[in-house]
């Protein structure tokens, strides 16, 4: 590849040159020796007419941009444009993060407060300010990179870019004539007065590179690459040793197997007999419908007893028996949908008989004994009496005046 | 001043192109015996660091001697010492230039690239002690596949974005100040290979002072925005400790005490290795006696500063009538790690108060060694605000001590050596001085009359 990117130059007059030029005129170059020299020369070109016309200097010259007549530039209003726009996007990146989209409780703070904002905002203003300073310093303002200028490689070049002062005019300029502008530029106290030449191939035909296929070919593989390792990095190698200390922890996890117990089950069932904390055992557990014990509700009517019955029913009765016990499940078919609670069976069926079938399961509706206690089971079974009188309703629920419930 | 007094060689039109050849002789020449010594010793205590952190990697960062009550140990302490490090490049390139200060052309360009290889070496160090860092992209506001965003009011987030932003800003500022250099050695250079990658870094630059009237103005906006910006770095770093509420973090002195810290082991780290590089380098009229006399004052000015924060801690602890606070601050002085608040005062304090004195200022061993402890002391300080302020908290129950492991010490030791080859390498491949800066100042290069100072 380097032998490659050596043959791209081409050796002329014992240097190495870009590429062979043309017999075209690109323009006149005169070679000053001191600042003075070159600043009163290019005084005298910018009041003589020209217009395509520069000075090439090794470091700025001071006052060389009044001499040259030139606009002062307009970067400041980019900074300040692309500032602003830094500040108004993080706070607004922050607002929307915190503040609306995904609201975290972080110690009991606003979402979204202005000071610890601040010094995200400040940071990307710099940013984007500093960022867009040199985008249009360079690509914007002095239309660079340009990498095939026919002012390069030159002995002119290479004496501005280091000790001597320089004017160049362009033969695009409308008063260009090569004689006339050699003339001027040596009476006005130039040391070497040169014609340069453009480049033997047109540079506007050059196909811009970026649509080479073989550029474009580059960047395709690279997106692909980056995607590919990103995807085998995130999916394969973070589980794989060494770096899998987080995931595979020598302890057990919910679900996981263990080589521990007989059984290979992590999760371990309590010891026979085990009374949890607010569970008292039920007598009837086991015993057919016909041999329980009838004990009436003893939970009050009221509206937190309602409330309870119907939170605990929306979470564990509704997904099959659906949320008004009509037995439109919402399980969209993956279990089988249980019979209504509406049926003349259940409405005429004793609170101790649904108390029974939450406790011990019946068909193949499982036990809920361990998920739901026995309040919260008296509770739910208000809840589904609620619910089938509501689906049953009498005339005189319906109320007549606003006294009447 | 100095620089102009040795300079005044270089008055002729000629004499441009001596300044070249000296500059430009590192990158035209073969590197030096005394080059490849300085590198074999970079390289061999890099490799100590790579070893340790592949342990680390391996391992988890069990292998660390931060556990609790020290959560944090030389991970953290490495991040504050090499990010302070970084600030006098910014403070000399940016600072110096809006005070006009002519004297900084001589060592801005190096100590910018400084600035930029501290940062790299210090954002290794968060990086490292989340644990995973192949996972540390979830640091950043993306959208990702938890649909969970990172957490806005935290400190360790702002310094995310405030040593990102200060890379970047510092690395396009150091290279915008490039492209005229290295449009000259494209220019100068006879290896098609070098010309190929220099016309790529020099963008096609060729000197036009319409280009100028831009770069001028945008070298200026951009020292305008790092200035801001480099005080805004530290402040955000002690943040991490002043948000906090233990004793001995939790101060509002915080932002300009580390600042002030920052530009004093900064000062001191820019002057150890320059005054090395002058010797290794033939420098010694471009980086003159002038320069590190001025150093030495700038030491001083902010050495006496940091020992002003040092007393002002103990000031408020008496004065705030806390107790929590003022065990933290008697423990400090005269509790088990004494030894080092005790290393910090002497280093930080004691020793920059012989700059005082000309005859230290103008020697160079005694300048060299009073950098050094400067550095050492600058470390030391850090080691004593995280060590000192979480090895004894509110509860005796749950004191402890801290101490490194090897592995600790072989990853201090490898981001001295990532540190010093990249300054090697940089020394080099790039012109380490700003010619271009380095001309604009010197007498007779700008044009008599007209004469805008």
């Amino acid at each position: 590849m380097l032998k490659k990117l050596k043959e791209k130059f081409v050796e002329i007059d014992g240097d190495l040159r870009l590429e062979e030029r043309s017999n075209e005129i690109y323009g006149v170059t005169a070679v000053f020796e001191t600042p003075d020299a070159v600043i009163e020369a290019a005084k005298k070109v910018a009041d003589s007419g020209y217009e395509k016309w520069d000075v090439n200097t090794p470091f700025p010259i001071h006052g060389m941009d009044d001499a040259m007549k030139l606009k002062p530039t307009k970067l400041g209003y980019a900074t300040f444009t692309f500032g602003t726009i830094g500040a108004l996007s993080a706070l607004a990146m922050i607002a929307y993060m915190s503040g609306f989209d995904y609201k975290n409780i972080i110690g009991g703070k606003p979402f979204f407060a202005l000071p610890p904002s601040i010094p995200i905002t400040f940071e990307l203003t710099i940013l984007l300010a500093a960022l867009f300073t040199i985008i249009f310093t360079l690509v914007v303002f002095n239309k660079l990179p340009k990498m095939n200028h026919p002012l390069m490689d030159t002995d002119y070049m290479r004496r501005v870019s280091s000790e001597a002062f320089g004017i160049f005019i362009s033969a695009e300029d409308k008063k260009f004539n090569p004689d006339e502008v050699i003339g001027m530029l040596k009476s006005l106290g130039s040391s070497s007065v040169n014609l340069v030449y453009k480049f033997a191939t047109d540079e506007d035909k050059i196909k811009t590179p970026i649509f080479k296929p073989a550029f474009l070919g580059i960047l395709a593989g690279t997106a692909v690459l980056t995607a590919v390792l990103t995807y085998i990095i995130l999916n394969y190698a973070i589980y794989t040793v060494p770096f899998d200390w987080m995931t595979n922890q020598p302890k057990l996890n919910p679900q996981k197997m263990s080589t521990l117990f007989a059984d290979g089950f992590g999760m371990r069932t309590p010891v026979e007999g085990t009374v949890a904390r607010g569970f008292k055992p039920y007598e009837s557990y086991g015993k057919p419908d016909s041999l329980i014990r009838i004990i009436s509700n003893p939970m009050p009517f009221t509206k937190e007893v309602f409330e309870l019955g119907k939170k605990k029913y929306d979470t564990y009765c509704s997904p099959c028996h659906g949320n008004y016990g009509k037995a439109d499940s919402r399980l969209n078919g993956q279990f089988p949908n249980p019979p209504t609670l509406h049926s003349d069976k259940i409405r005429n069926w004793k609170d101790a008989n649904i108390y029974h079938v939450i406790v011990n399961g019946q068909n193949i509706m499982p036990s809920y004994a361990k998920q739901i206690n026995e309040n919260e089971r008296w509770a739910i079974v208000h809840y589904i009496r609620a619910l089938q009188r509501s689906q049953n309703a009498l005339d005189s629920d319906i109320p007549v005046d606003g006294n009447k419930k | 001043m100095s620089v102009h007094k040795e300079m005044t060689l270089v008055t002729e039109r000629t004499s441009f192109q001596e300044l070249d050849n000296v500059v430009f002789k590192p990158t035209e020449s073969k590197p030096t015996i005394k080059w490849y010594i300085s590198m074999g010793i970079s390289l061999f205590a890099l490799s100590l660091g790579v070893v340790s952190l592949g342990y680390t990697f391996y391992y988890g960062i069990g292998m660390w001697g931060n556990n609790n009550p020290v959560g944090w140990g030389f991970d953290i302490i490495n991040f504050v010492f090499w990010i302070g490090i970084g600030h006098a490049g910014t403070l000399i390139s940016a600072i110096l230039y809006l005070f006009r200060q002519k004297w900084r052309t001589g060592i801005a360009r190096f100590a910018e690239a400084m600035t930029i290889f501290a940062v790299m070496t210090a954002g290794i160090f968060p990086l490292i002690h989340v644990g995973r860092p192949w996972l540390a992209g979830y640091l950043f506001p993306y959208p990702n596949q938890h649909n969970v965003w990172v957490n806005f009011n935290s400190p360790l987030l702002w310094d995310v974005f405030a040593v990102s932003t200060y890379f970047l800003v510092s690395f396009l500022f150091w290279g915008l100040g490039l492209i005229p250099d290295i449009a000259n050695l494209r220019e100068r250079t006879t290896s098609g290979i070098k010309k190929f990658f220099y016309t790529i870094l020099s963008f096609g630059w060729r000197n036009s002072n319409r280009h100028w009237q831009h770069y001028e103005k945008a070298y200026l906006i951009l020292a305008g925005l790092s200035t801001p910006l480099v005080l805004s770095v530290h402040t955000i770093v002690s943040f991490d400790f002043a948000v906090s509420v233990l004793p001995g973090w939790h101060t509002t002195i915080f932002p300009p005490y580390f600042v002030a810290g920052a530009v004093f082991s900064g000062f001191g780290m820019v002057a150890t290795v320059l005054i090395i590089l002058r010797k290794v380098f033939d420098l010694e009229h471009i980086i003159t006696k002038g320069h590190l006399d001025k150093m030495a004052k700038i030491l001083l000015a902010t050495g006496t500063m940091v020992g002003y924060a040092y007393g002002m801690e103990f000031f408020m602890a008496w004065y705030s009538g806390n107790t929590f606070e003022q065990f933290v601050f008697i423990n400090r002085a005269f509790g088990p790690y004494s030894w080092s608040y005790w290393i910090m005062v002497a280093c930080n304090v004691g020793f920059p108060q012989l700059f005082w004195f000309k005859k230290v200022r103008n020697s160079i061993p005694m300048m060299m060694a009073i950098v050094i402890l400067v550095n050492v002391g600058m470390w030391f300080e850090r080691f004593v605000i995280i060590v000192t302020s979480l090895h004894r908290d509110f509860l005796p129950a749950s004191w402890g001590m801290y101490a490194p492991t090897m592995y600790d010490i072989g990853i201090f030791i490898g981001s001295f050596g990532m540190f010093f080859t990249l300054v090697l390498l940089f020394v080099r491949v790039m012109p380490s001085i700003s010619l271009t800066e380095l001309k604009a100042v010197l007498p007779g290069s700008q044009p008599s009359h007209h004469h805008h100072e």
